[in-house]
């Protein structure tokens, strides 16, 4: 009953993977990810997803209290930080992410405040959208880990 | 450090790097990628420690060199480190895709340029031509 458990789990995880590659959310670096990570760090996706996380919000608080100042002029530094954001996002795979602030940095390096607000708003959406459902991802993992672990003790019995 | 073997003692034959990147993701990914091919690596957040990294005497067979650092970029450390001397292999990973923005690096004194992000090929086509 627990191995059909994890074998559901796990087809659970395949099919919300292959929505988020068909989508276009995630590309292929997620899996270059995924294959560094092994029995020596079997965390690692998840270390490095969450560290995203918590320097992605960092880096959205920044730009959008930029944006918000009536005094705005640094471009600049708003593409230091749009650099740090393509950077790891396209570093673990996160493509609709990377894809937005390209097209943010470009409305950046033309000063056009207008088109980095727009782009803003869909930066924090992508992001929003892509937390929850890695979110769910890893909580599928665990999950199915749990289910596959209890299994083990009963064969030995 | 780097070129030393497990115990301290004599010189490991083990093939050495230094990450220089001031974002932590790719950071882990690049020290994870280079354990994976039991290459010893170390890391620094920007190009003034990579500079210094160097003054304190250390050596490395490869630098993966990002470009936009603060303190000191990538193409500034990777001028004084020409200038210092250094002749390790110097690839500059970086998400930059314009030619005049590559170039400038590339003519800093770069061996290699990659765009990010850096797999675990471009990795080993980097290595290649270190050996070869």
């Amino acid at each position: 009953m627990l191995g059909l458990a994890a074998d559901r789990l796990r087809a659970d995880m395949n099919r919300l993977l292959a929505f988020l590659f068909h989508q276009g959310i995630l590309d292929e670096q997620f899996l270059q990810l995924q294959q560094l990570q092994d029995e020596s760090s079997p965390n690692f996706v998840s270390e490095v997803v969450n560290i995203y996380f918590h320097e992605s919000e960092k880096l959205l608080r920044s730009l959008r209290s930029l944006l918000m100042d009536r005094e705005f002029s640094d471009y600049n530094k708003m593409g230091i930080h749009l650099n740090q954001f393509m950077g790891s996002s396209s570093s673990i795979g996160a493509n609709r992410i990377r894809n937005v602030c390209v097209a943010f940095r470009a409305a950046s390096e033309q000063n056009n405040r207008a088109g980095c607000l727009r782009a803003l708003e869909l930066l924090e959406h992508e992001y929003c959208f892509l937390k929850n459902k890695l979110h769910e991802l890893f909580q599928i993992e665990q999950q199915r880990v749990l289910a596959a672990g209890v299994r083990y003790p009963m064969q030995n019995i | 450090m780097a070129a030393q073997g497990r115990h301290g003692g004599k010189k490991s034959n083990k093939m050495t790097a230094l990450v220089v990147d001031d974002n932590t993701v790719n950071r882990m990914i690049h020290h994870r990628l280079l354990d994976n091919l039991g290459i010893e690596n170390v890391a620094v957040v920007n190009g003034k420690e990579a500079v210094d990294i160097h003054c304190s005497g250390k050596t490395f067979d490869l630098i993966l060199m990002d470009m936009d650092m603060p303190v000191m970029n990538g193409i500034e450390a990777t001028r004084q480190l020409r200038e210092m001397g250094i002749r390790s292999m110097i690839a500059g990973v970086s998400t930059r895709s314009m030619e005049r923005e590559i170039r400038e690096f590339i003519e800093a004194g770069l061996d290699d340029y990659q765009e990010k992000p850096l797999t675990m090929s471009k990795l080993i086509s980097i290595i290649h031509k270190i050996n070869g």
